[in-house]
């Protein structure tokens, strides 16, 4: 066992608004200057959707992350190391400045300095790359709120793998929303794809960094990425991306995106792993044992032998006490709420999700049954507004089962909490339908929806 | 660092890649993982520094954004070598309790993206004057030499005056010095007071809780010089004026923690995650709790994702929908059961019980006027306005609380909901004595109109029975009777027409009903109403409807407001935390009120100010009355008395203003000032020569004859606004007439058939009645750009300044994070240079005069008694105060204006400072501030507390209001028990020693205290919600009995068909104005459309998801996360009729004006609608249109100002004026517009 921390996220999908506050304050914070106007190291993206850079989950196209081959190996889907130096100069997998959006501007001042004339001033876009007239027709958020379905929600790669067949009826809308940054795996292809050894993992805290002084800027990160979230700098020529704000949690404060998340859905904690489990894990032959295999890696911090096993490793007492009171733990292997997204690119990533429940009493109605009782909420979850084979694409590989689970255990959490909130008794066996007990049901509601600021972060 | 060998296989690619890797390692300091995984390193990270170095700041200084959104939250402000760098939230509000959600941390994407505007090409950092008036204004002032003179000159020739207005919006601004704009500025007041009076200048300043001082400043400015300030509230169509009418309460609602409590959300029109994004938590988080979340939306607006249910009505058929709901709930819980809890309810704190007589009209019955206890034949003080219902033993009974105790000496103590040992009869078939059934007709709307009669709409009549009997020798029943009648819940024996079932679509009021009216199906209203009522009798009350611009943005808002609101009452939720109505859109709430208002409105030196309702003033500077001619009997009631008849809602509102109804700035066809000096020389007193002279025909309202020139504004100031690119409905009528520029005006004023008839018509229409456009901004708008001066404003991150909302129940503070930068000033600042260039030029110009004030009938007073039983009488003697505005003479010391602007006047303690209806004493507090504050050292205001620096200014707001001072509240609070009999105090004594300075508000935000400046309590760390105080102290409503009202029995609320709660379904555009029908693909013949294919559609203006309004739409990261430019949003079965495709340019067109835009395709959309969203100002990425030939228009392009007559209604009881209270919305939720693909060239 080699006992190693790592700084992860949680957000909670089911309360995200989609208001992309922390796109916002990431961007002011890291990505507001020039050679970067097009990056946003934090986005949020409408589902479904194509997401940005757009369609980058399409691996076929671009070829990030990881395949497992015939040895039970990994190597790297745009192929192996001694590939990518061959082709070094010319990287045909990488996204082209369209694929993201070509930045732009306006020209503001002629507002204020137009000459008398015979219209009133307007400014007109102008191209932040060429400095020409453009129109413009993309953005890094183009299908917000399905803005435009009619023409781009057809491409949505999960959709594209989707059995069942997803209509674009005003009846049967649903969207919901998907917060990005990088994903600080502990299996990250973009670190394997670096020819220059620029890109490293942070031996505390497991941040995934590009060394600005000794990245060469051959891009093999970006394609190796199977999220996109490596980017590169062209005035610097350099690979940039998400550093978990490092500076800020070096002394103590959350990062950018989590403390001004409005919707308070963040949640941000260490994880104590086994380093020596990381690439067996990766490797299990069926894309559904993944998320089993990676929960596998994580080791219990209130467990001696692994409290034992950390100091070993050197891992200061604080880490272990911050690793013990984390809510990522508890939300990942105690609530077992939290899932990874798309483990099927083997990367082993450290933001995780809990998926969203969407309207679904409207369903039970129709059918004829109490809306409110909390077993029949449970048998129509499979008929949940947003199909569940669609959170599935995301984050189980597929798998249809652990996202049920976790959507099982939210809505037994309402059921549960609104018997106490309407004073009526507690009813334990909502929460052994799920597997919990009530009181677990109710420190997880705590968790969830009280959510202090201490509690998650 | 380990170089030993790795004892693990290549985790990946194989031996010979893992060599390249060991090679790596070698010349890179880092640890390589054992299977070559990845590579760990650990200190020496030259390379990391940059991200460090740019996180580093030298300060954080605290501040907010003083936009119009009521988020109200406090930021971090991140300040580096000078330069303001970015910002993210404050985390450190007082908490909510162990058991809540905090409101850490609030913001939205918005607020985060502010910074880019301190910095951007888009800021005014200088004055500007349009060339060709600076011009102008330099040869008149050296042929001249004076400032006051050459503006005369300037705007009384025709051609210069031409000249420079015809060149407004058209660019040529040019840089001129602090002193050169403020001195124009100043000369162009000076000369418009002393040629036309104080009342022709006009300041327009919205939402003083998002900065009060800035605010403040500038209309204590306009009040000292006797300038009309605008509302917003009504204008903005934000007010929901059925609040008047139910609670006699301008908006008092729920803070969003309270969200947190209810178990059964409804969020009606009100995009929670979009309008109210630091707030949405609450509503996510609640339904862990169990809460139940129902959307009503007619697209899957954003909220949809968080519902348990979403009901999609067809846009502007909400009322419908509310009121099945209300039927299943009348049926199913007050009558079929009689639920404890609501009974309780409906008798205690609502009309229901009180008595109606049924009068006859044209040989049948209809519900009359309330009976009140002069009926009984009493003569008690003020018994016209004390109401009557009977006891469980069926006598009459006189209850505490009406209105007529509220104002009556004897009445001391007996302002109360106390009913004593009186149980009151719901229904008069409860009644142990002798009853009778009456038919009574009741008006309709839904009906499809007549062929032939499409002029007459779809009203009808229906016929339903009442149980009724007699008192004093009328017939009467109660307003629970009608109630019922009204919404087709039948009992046994009583006649009339009733629907057989929940499924009988063919009688008003049930599920089936509002199916055939909204698309929502019969079953599901029926289950939800079912459920909210089920919640609410679950828990005691805790079934809330969040409500919003979906909803009150329509012509007949205030009617599916009252539809909404019997929800909330009728289950007994209004006055219950987690309980009631929420109004989300535009609500604004001064926390601190009582000190704002004597601020702003320069009360502790003259009273009253004058305050306009905003949507008539700009319906008569603007001319849109002469293309509207609304028949106002097309809106009545089939069964009105006439009182319409022959006449436009403008002759409605002329009337509404000599009645002193509605206040009316500019007020007459003369000067005030001389109007003042001819009374002298005539040797009467001022308001008889008034009455005098405009009973013998000399003198006139200057609303009557709105195009004539002396009754032109003429001086209009703007700011912390921009009407020309946000709110200004009709926006092509201002550029139009007020402006005089180029214009895309498409309709034709109305012929002689639909002219006013009390109102002059010159065929000539006016073009460019306003001689100056001034507005203060830090950013280029259409407001700065038609301006003729523009003054730069500071930004929010650089002033001192107080905020506070509805949303959350804190007071906290704008401060510096840098100085003003360029030459730009703090509002405060720039009013503050203003009033001393104003009384420069007053000393030759004006001196000190007189001017006459003509006030209305103000809400919360006395003449609240003006219209017993709401009866409107023609022909009564013109008495100011009851049959006529009030005529009020103030001094106006123009010379003297400067110092007294930066001082505390007398009258803020001699007179006491009054707020609905109670009056502060602030004797101690002004002592204190004199320490505080300091003294005027010298001149005409020695001695008096400086008012001079905006700290100082926010330090008297919170010493002089109830809710930052414990002492205030107190006093405030032991009046009402004086009046009311009821214990009260309790809840502010334990904060009688408290009180919030700015250095508090500085530290960190500060919890309000409790005041009877609002309704709720915040006592012992609760939640804020609206009217607990009523609920639980038995404090009356302030309406005419005191409790809600479901029944409004004023004479035009009769002709209006409203007495009761009843459905109007939106305005037919095409019947009343001819334009297009919904759906209709004729081809419209517009410049332009030839050959492509046009669709009309209802034209929706929510609002955006990436502007506050017009602030932010222009920030380029807002542009950069969304689509970069005016967009429309449509269905695909809309955009596949016109053949367009996403983001391909289109074209809007109505009679109002043009849009171009790109199209957003989108199945989230209903067909048969579209979005503009609000607000698209039309300062970036708009070409010129192919149908104008101009500049694209901006969403408001395409609206017009409708007024409603109820809005206009004053004089009686809560039906009475006050500020931002009542007065008519600038809806625009019922335009319909055409669109077509345009061509893809554009021009700009």
């Amino acid at each position: 066992m080699k006992v190693m921390a790592q700084m992860s996220m949680v957000m909670n999908l089911d309360k995200c608004i989609g208001c992309h506050t922390c796109s916002v304050t990431c961007k002011q914070a890291w990505t507001n200057r020039t050679g970067v106007e097009y990056v946003w190291f934090n986005n949020v993206e409408t589902r479904p959707g194509v997401g940005y850079p757009r369609g980058y989950e399409d691996q076929e196209k671009w070829g990030g992350g990881w395949v497992r081959n015939k040895r039970g190996r990994l190597s790297l889907r745009s192929g192996g190391r001694l590939a990518k130096l061959s082709r070094i100069f010319s990287n045909p997998k990488l996204p082209e400045i369209s694929d993201y959006y070509e930045p732009w501007t306006y020209e503001y001042d002629t507002l204020l300095n137009a000459p008398q004339g015979a219209h009133t001033p307007v400014a007109k876009p102008k191209s932040l790359i060429t400095g020409k007239d453009m129109k413009i027709s993309w953005s890094a958020n183009w299908d917000d709120n399905l803005g435009g379905s009619a023409e781009t929600l057809a491409e949505d790669p999960i959709l594209q793998h989707m059995s069942e067949h997803v209509t674009t009826e005003f009846e049967k809308t649903f969207m919901f929303y998907l917060p990005r940054i990088c994903e600080h795996c502990l299996n990250p292809s973009c670190v394997a794809s670096c020819p220059s050894g620029a890109m490293y993992k942070r031996v505390e805290d497991g941040i995934v960094l590009v060394d600005q002084d000794a990245c060469r800027g051959w891009r093999m990160c970006v394609s190796g990425c199977p999220y996109k979230k490596v980017y590169f700098n062209h005035k610097t020529g350099k690979a940039e991306k998400c550093t978990l704000c490092y500076p800020r949690l070096e002394v103590g404060l959350p990062t950018v995106c989590s403390e001004t998340c409005v919707g308070r859905l963040r949640y941000l904690g260490l994880v104590l792993y086994d380093a020596d489990k990381v690439a067996e894990a990766a490797s299990v032959e069926n894309e559904h044992d993944l998320l089993e295999s990676q929960r596998s890696v994580f080791l219990d911090p209130h467990d001696p032998a692994v409290i034992e096993a950390a100091r070993a490793e050197g891992i200061p007492e604080d880490w272990i006490e911050a690793a013990q009171a984390s809510p990522i733990w508890k939300l990942i292997s105690d609530y077992k709420v939290a899932l990874p997204l798309h483990p099927e690119y083997r990367t082993m990533p450290m933001v995780w999700y809990i998926p969203p429940l969407s309207p679904v009493v409207d369903v039970v109605a129709d059918s004829g049954n109490d809306a409110e009782d909390a077993r029949t909420l449970f048998a129509a979850i499979d008929k949940l507004r947003i199909p569940i084979e669609y959170l599935a694409g995301l984050f189980t590989a597929g798998d249809v089962a652990p996202v049920d689970d976790v959507l099982h255990r939210l809505a037994a959490m309402r059921a549960y909490m609104r018997k106490i909130n309407l004073g009526e008794e507690k009813d334990e066996s909502i929460a052994r339908a799920v597997g919990m007990t009530g009181t677990e049901i109710e420190a997880m509601y705590r968790l969830l929806a009280i959510a202090k600021y201490e509690d998650r972060y | 660092m380990t170089l030993e060998k790795p004892t693990r296989a290549p985790a990946n690619d194989g031996p010979l890649a893992a060599s390249l890797v060991k090679y790596g390692r070698f010349l890179r300091k880092g640890e390589v993982s054992d299977d070559f995984r990845s590579v760990f390193l650990e200190g020496g990270r030259s390379g990391d520094v940059f991200y460090r170095d740019r996180w580093s700041h030298d300060k954080v200084v605290r501040s907010t954004h003083g936009v119009n959104c009521t988020g109200s939250c406090s930021w971090k402000v991140y300040v580096k070598d000078g330069i303001i760098t970015w910002e993210t939230q404050q985390t450190d509000y007082p908490s909510v309790g162990p058991d809540s959600p905090e409101y850490e941390p609030r913001g939205c994407p918005r607020g985060a993206a502010f910074s880019w505007y301190t910095y951007s090409p888009t800021r005014v950092r200088y004055p500007y004057v349009r060339g060709v008036l600076l011009e102008l204004y330099r040869a008149a002032k050296a042929r001249l030499g004076d400032p006051v003179l050459a503006w005369a000159a300037i705007t009384d020739d025709p051609e210069s005056a031409r000249k420079y207005k015809s060149a407004r919006g058209k660019g040529g601004l040019v840089r001129a010095t602090w002193q050169e704009a403020a001195e124009i500025v100043a000369a162009a007041h000076v000369h418009t007071v002393k040629r036309y009076g104080p009342d022709r200048v006009a300041g327009f300043s919205p939402i003083p809780a998002m900065s009060m001082v800035s605010h403040g400043a500038g209309a204590r400015f306009l009040n000292l010089v006797g300038g009309s300030i605008l509302s917003f509230y009504d204008w903005y169509a934000d007010l929901p004026v059925a609040s008047p009418q139910v609670f006699g309460d301008q908006t008092d609602v729920p803070e969003s923690a309270d969200w947190w409590n209810s178990s059964y959300l409804i969020m009606w029109g009100s995009n929670v995650p979009v309008t109210r994004t630091p707030d949405a938590h609450f509503m996510t988080e609640a339904r862990y709790r169990g809460q139940k979340v129902v959307t009503v939306s007619p697209d899957y607006a954003d909220n949809t994702k968080f519902a348990d249910e979403w009901l999609a009505p067809h846009p502007g058929t909400d009322g419908a929908l509310a009121i099945a709901m209300g039927h299943v709930i009348l049926r199913e819980f007050l009558v079929e059961q009689k639920t404890p809890r609501f009974i309780d309810y409906m008798k205690r704190y609502t009309d229901s019980p009180y008595l109606v007589t049924l009068d006859d009209n044209d040989g049948c019955l209809v519900p009359g006027k309330f009976v009140t206890a002069d009926v009984l034949g009493s003569d008690v003080e003020n018994a016209a306005f004390k109401t009557v219902l009977l006891g469980a033993d069926g006598e009459p009974v006189v209850p505490n609380g009406s209105l007529g105790h509220r104002f009556s000496e004897s009445d001391e103590g007996l302002w109360n909901l106390d009913l004593g040992d009186v149980d009151p009869l719901l229904s008069i078939a409860d009644s142990p004595l002798a009853t009778e059934t009456a038919e009574v007709v009741l008006p309709r709307f839904d009906l499809a109109p007549e062929v032939g009669r499409e002029h007459a709409g779809g009203a009808g009549t229906i016929t339903r029975g009442v149980p009724a009997t007699r008192v004093a020798g009328r017939l009467v029943t109660t307003v629970f009777d009608l109630l019922l009648a009204q919404y087709g819940v039948g009992r046994d024996g009583l006649p009339g027409e009733w629907p057989t079932g929940y499924d009988d679509a063919s009688s008003p009021g049930t599920p089936a009903w509002q199916e055939e009216i909204t698309s929502v199906p019969a079953a599901k209203a029926e289950r939800i109403g079912r459920e909210f009522a089920e919640n609410a009798e679950q828990s005691g009350g805790r079934s809330m409807i969040l409500m919003g611009a979906g909803t009150n943005h329509w012509f007949h808002s205030d009617t599916i407001y009252r539809a909404f609101l019997a929800l909330t009452t009728m289950t007994g939720c209004q006055g219950v935390n987690g309980g009631g109505w929420g109004h989300y859109v535009g609500q604004e709430k001064v926390r601190p009120i009582t000190g704002y208002s004597q601020y702003a409105t320069a009360g502790d030196w003259n009273r009253p100010p004058r305050q306009m309702i905003g949507t008539a003033f700009w319906y008569l500077a603007t001319d849109q009355w002469r293309y509207d001619g609304l028949p106002a009997d097309e809106l009545a009631s089939p069964l009105a008395r006439g009182k319409f008849a022959d006449r436009t809602t403008a002759d409605c509102l002329v009337e509404s203003a000599k009645r002193g109804w509605m206040p009316s700035y500019p007020t007459f066809n003369r000067n005030p000032l001389d109007i003042c000096d001819d009374a002298d020389a005539a040797g009467i007193p001022v308001a008889d020569y008034i009455v005098q002279s405009l009973e013998d025909g000399s003198l006139a309202y200057a609303c009557e004859d709105p195009d004539s020139p002396e009754n032109f504004p003429r001086v209009i100031d703007i700011w912390r606004a921009n009407v020309l690119g946000s709110s200004g409905k009709g926006n092509e009528y201002f550029l139009k007439h007020l402006l005089g520029t180029d214009s895309a005006v498409r309709a034709n004023e109305v012929g002689p058939d639909r002219r006013p008839r009390d109102m002059v018509w010159h065929d000539d229409a006016p073009i460019g009645k306003l001689d100056l456009l001034m507005t203060a901004d830090f950013r280029m708008t259409s407001t700065t750009l038609f301006s003729d001066v523009v003054l730069p404003a500071a930004t929010w991150y650089e002033k001192y300044d107080l905020a506070s909302t509805d949303m959350h129940p804190f007071i906290h503070s704008f401060n510096p994070a840098i100085k003003p930068p360029w030459q730009t000033r703090t509002d405060f600042d720039l009013f503050k240079t203003l009033a001393e260039e104003f009384s420069a030029l007053a000393e030759t110009h004006l001196g000190v005069r007189r001017d006459v004030v003509a006030a209305p009938l103000q809400h919360d007073t006395r003449d609240a008694l003006a219209t017993p039983h709401g009866r409107v009488v023609d022909g009564a003697p013109a008495v100011p105060g009851l049959t006529m505005p009030k005529l009020i003479v103030v001094e106006r010391d123009y010379p003297g204006l400067a110092a007294k602007w930066g001082s505390l006047g007398p009258l803020a303690t001699k007179l006491g400072m009054t707020t609905k209806g109670i009056t502060y004493d602030p004797t101690p507090e002004v002592e204190k501030l004199a320490h505080v504050n300091g003294v005027v050292p010298s001149g005409p205001q020695a001695g008096r507390v400086r008012l001079d620096t905006d700290v100082r200014v926010c330090e008297t707001i919170l010493a002089l209001s109830g809710t930052s001072n414990g002492r205030l509240s107190v006093q405030g609070f032991r009046q009402l028990e004086k009046h009311t009999g009821q214990r009260i105090a309790q809840l502010a004594e334990d904060h009688e020693g408290s009180h919030i300075t700015f250095p508090d508000v500085q530290a960190r935000p500060v919890s309000v205290i409790t005041s009877p400046e609002w309704s709720g309590s915040e006592h012992g760390g609760r939640r804020y919600t609206a009217f607990t105080i009523n609920v639980e102290h038995l404090k009356p409503w302030h309406t005419l009995t005191g409790r809600m009202h479901f029944y409004l029995d004023h004479d035009w609320m009769e002709e209006l068909g409203e007495n009761l709660p009843v459905y109007r379904p939106p305005l037919d555009m095409h019947r009343l104005f001819g334009d297009a029908r919904v759906g209709s693909t004729a081809a419209t013949g517009a410049p332009g459309s030839a050959g492509h294919a046009e669709v009309a559609v209802r034209y929706l203006t929510p609002h955006s998801k990436w502007s506050i309004h017009s602030e932010y739409q222009d920030n380029l990261f807002m542009l950069s996360l969304s689509r970069g430019g005016p967009t429309i949003w449509m269905s695909p079965q809309d955009a596949e009729k016109i053949g367009v495709r996403d983001n391909e340019w289109i074209e809007s067109y109505n009679r109002n004006g043009v849009v171009v835009a790109r199209a957003i395709v989108s199945h989230r959309m209903p067909e048969g609608t579209v979005f503009m969203y609000h607000a698209k100002d039309r300062t970036v990425d708009v070409p010129r249109t192919e149908t104008s030939g101009l500049r694209g228009g901006i969403h408001n392009s395409l609206t017009r100002i409708l007024l409603k007559p109820s809005h206009l209604v004053g004089g009686y009881a809560q039906l009475s004026w006050a500020f931002n209270y009542l007065g008519p919305t600038g809806n625009q939720r019922d335009e319909v517009t055409v669109i077509r693909r345009r061509s893809q060239e554009v021009v700009y």
